[in-house]
């Protein structure tokens, strides 16, 4: 192993010097330099309060979203209807509301999905050496080059109806649309944990927990891991907003969720053909669907600032 | 040239045979076959039923069966559409030039607006330009494209009336006529997936050239006296393109994806809306054909991004 040599000059740069200040703790210091990107700031709040109404807003706003009203047909906003109607004059903000749930739901599952294949994969390339690794990274790197929705409407077309006979309409669909997503977005993640371990497993700390005869499962989740942590989070964040926006398009594509469930995507799909006579219809469905996606971008843009000290001038 | 070509070649080839295995591993383990109706159908006995399924070796293993599937495709058989009643073959290939058609004016256009944009907000990082020009592209790459499609059919078509929101081959005119409103049907499709992708490309741009433009070289060039826009161009430019060229063919996926949402909304007679169709009918054969076409586009525009790249830095050699 490299480096297992020298064991005393490490010693000296442990003492820190003393003279400091004032104090910030890591995970202040990142706070700090994330609230001074104001558009992520500004952005986290409207993320907040986003999922603040989707989680309280339907025991607000009490409209049941099948209520079918044929004489408020693809009618305008009103104080009856805020976002106005649909075809079948069902209230679009309830609809909203509840759509709201799935999509970000789908956005934040399939995110969880691909961070953990990511991450298994890119630890067992980094410490792994040799055919292993080379063997991993090929794999990875023909995923980038799959053409991934083709793919993902390939997938959903032959398993879907095995699928809802088993769980069931909306949770068969639901666990399809999150593997299958989240099986698309693990490789930014793979390569960049494996990029991370590659420096980080010849760093001395770790060196010195394997002197102390540390097993290598417990060097990548104690020592290894949490300091490659932080271009994880990043990419994670902004794989939410990916994922939002795959839901949103198989919904789009008609392909996506069943037709009573009332995803982002989904709306905007049956809003389409009415563009000329209801065109709020599309307008709050899309503008929902551009708010979160760009809300969750700008925070990965300023987490990026917050983890990447370098990067902020 | 041709020997670096080959070369690259030889390493797309097995890329591409993983994908057709994925491919075809999904089709045999997806419940039901092409002739699962033959099974509930009373009128069929069970007898011929089990005929056709050994005479079309549905039974065999699925190694044995892909290297049949596999010998049929290189053969150009490709399969019979169920649902238009043509050679798949035919099918796919009449619809390819309009979606590479699309693609590729798309390209041009995103990097139209990505390169001078890009370069002119890395020129003076921070001033009001590059944030406007970054908060923009921000925006650009928020917006899904199914989005912005619908956004422009509603104000370029339904309120100004200026563009019709669905493509047409049966335009009966000739001449420049002809030519005009190819011109005016394909703005929208080629607007929409070209600036989803220029508002990427411009981030990549300016990142790209912010490296280079503080390096040495470049001070070099200027202390020679050169002239600033032959700096730019002739010294920054070229060497910040190197990552660009990387980065838009590892987006290559999204733009193919993008192509397909794209092309439904505005009914271009693409592939990618001949997918959906199959998918919505069932079409078993063209699905597969067409994923398969759209996994060798990725991989011949990876290749494309390797040429470039070899033109670009004369460190890589083609010999």
């Amino acid at each position: 192993m490299v480096g297992l040599t020298h064991a005393s000059p490490t010693l000296e740069v442990t003492l820190a010097p003393k003279r400091r200040a004032r104090r910030f703790s890591p995970g202040h210091e990142a706070w700090r330099r994330f609230l001074r990107h104001r558009l992520a700031a500004v952005s986290a709040v409207i993320l907040l309060l986003l999922a603040l109404a989707i989680l309280i807003g339907p025991f607000i706003w009490r409209v049941p979203i099948n209520d079918i009203d044929f004489t408020a047909r693809l009618s305008g906003p009103s104080w009856q209807h805020p976002f106005g109607t649909d075809d079948l004059g069902q209230d679009l903000l309830a609809r909203m509301l509840y759509g709201g749930r799935i999509s970000l739901a789908v956005g934040f599952a399939a995110m969880s999905v691909g961070l953990v294949a990511g991450t298994i994969i890119g630890s067992i390339a980094g410490m792994s050496r040799g055919v292993v690794d080379a063997a991993l990274m090929w794999f990875t790197d023909m995923f980038l080059s799959l053409p991934q929705l083709p793919l993902l409407l390939l997938l959903i077309y032959l398993f879907r109806d095995s699928l809802k006979s088993l769980l069931g309409p909306q949770g068969g669909i639901f666990i399809l649309i999150v593997l299958v997503i989240g099986g698309f977005r693990w490789m930014t993640v793979a390569r960049l944990v494996r990029a991370q371990f590659l420096s980080l497993r010849e760093k001395e700390f770790v060196e010195a927990a394997r002197a102390l005869g540390a097993s290598n499962l417990r060097l990548v989740v104690r020592h290894i891991l949490p300091n490659a942590l932080g271009p994880v989070i990043v990419a994670g964040t902004i794989d939410v907003a990916a994922a939002i926006i795959a839901e949103s398009t198989l919904s789009f594509l008609g392909l996506g969720f069943p037709p009573d469930t009332p995803t982002w995507g989904r709306l905007l799909y049956d809003a389409k053909d009415y563009l000329d006579i209801a065109p709020h219809w599309a307008l709050f469905a899309g503008g929902a669907i551009f708010l979160a996606v760009i809300a969750i971008n700008f925070i990965g843009d300023g987490l990026r600032d917050a983890f990447d000290p370098r990067k902020v001038m | 040239m041709g020997n670096y070509l080959l070369r690259r070649l030889v390493i797309a080839l097995p890329s591409l045979l993983a994908i057709s295995v994925i491919i075809f591993v999904l089709l045999a383990l997806a419940p039901g076959d092409p002739f699962s109706e033959l099974a509930t159908n009373s009128n069929v006995p069970p007898a011929v039923a089990e005929a056709l399924r050994q005479k079309f070796g549905l039974d065999d293993p699925v190694p044995i069966r892909y290297l049949h599937w596999l010998v049929a495709m290189l053969h150009g058989d490709w399969g019979f559409s169920f649902a238009s009643r043509i050679d798949v073959s035919r099918l796919v290939l009449q619809r390819v030039p309009t979606t590479l058609y699309v693609i590729g004016s798309s390209q041009l256009l995103a990097l139209a607006v990505a390169l001078p944009v890009g370069v002119y907000a890395a020129m003076r990082p921070y001033s009001m330009f590059d944030q406007v020009a970054n908060t923009i592209a921000f925006i650009g790459f928020s917006l899904p494209t199914f989005f912005t499609g619908l956004l422009f059919i509603l104000v370029f078509s339904v309120n100004l009336h200026w563009l019709p929101f669905v493509y047409r081959t049966d335009i009966h005119a000739t001449g420049w006529h002809l030519y005009w409103e190819n011109f005016k049907q394909a703005i929208m499709p080629v607007a929409v997936l070209g600036l989803f992708q220029g508002a990427s490309y411009t981030r990549y741009v300016r990142s790209a050239v912010l490296d280079v433009i503080r390096l040495e070289y470049v001070t070099t060039a200027r202390a020679k006296g050169l002239d600033e826009r032959k700096v730019i161009i002739k010294h920054v430019v070229r060497n910040a393109l190197i990552p660009v060229v990387t980065l838009v063919a590892l987006r290559m996926p999204t733009v193919f994806g993008g192509a397909i949402v794209t092309e439904q909304i505005f009914r271009v007679p693409g592939i990618g809306s001949l997918l959906i169709d199959a998918i919505l009918a069932n079409d078993t054969p063209v699905i597969m054909a067409v994923t398969f076409v759209f996994a060798c586009l990725v991989i011949l525009f990876n290749l494309l991004a390797d040429i470039i790249y070899g033109w670009l830095d004369p460190r890589i050699t083609y010999a």
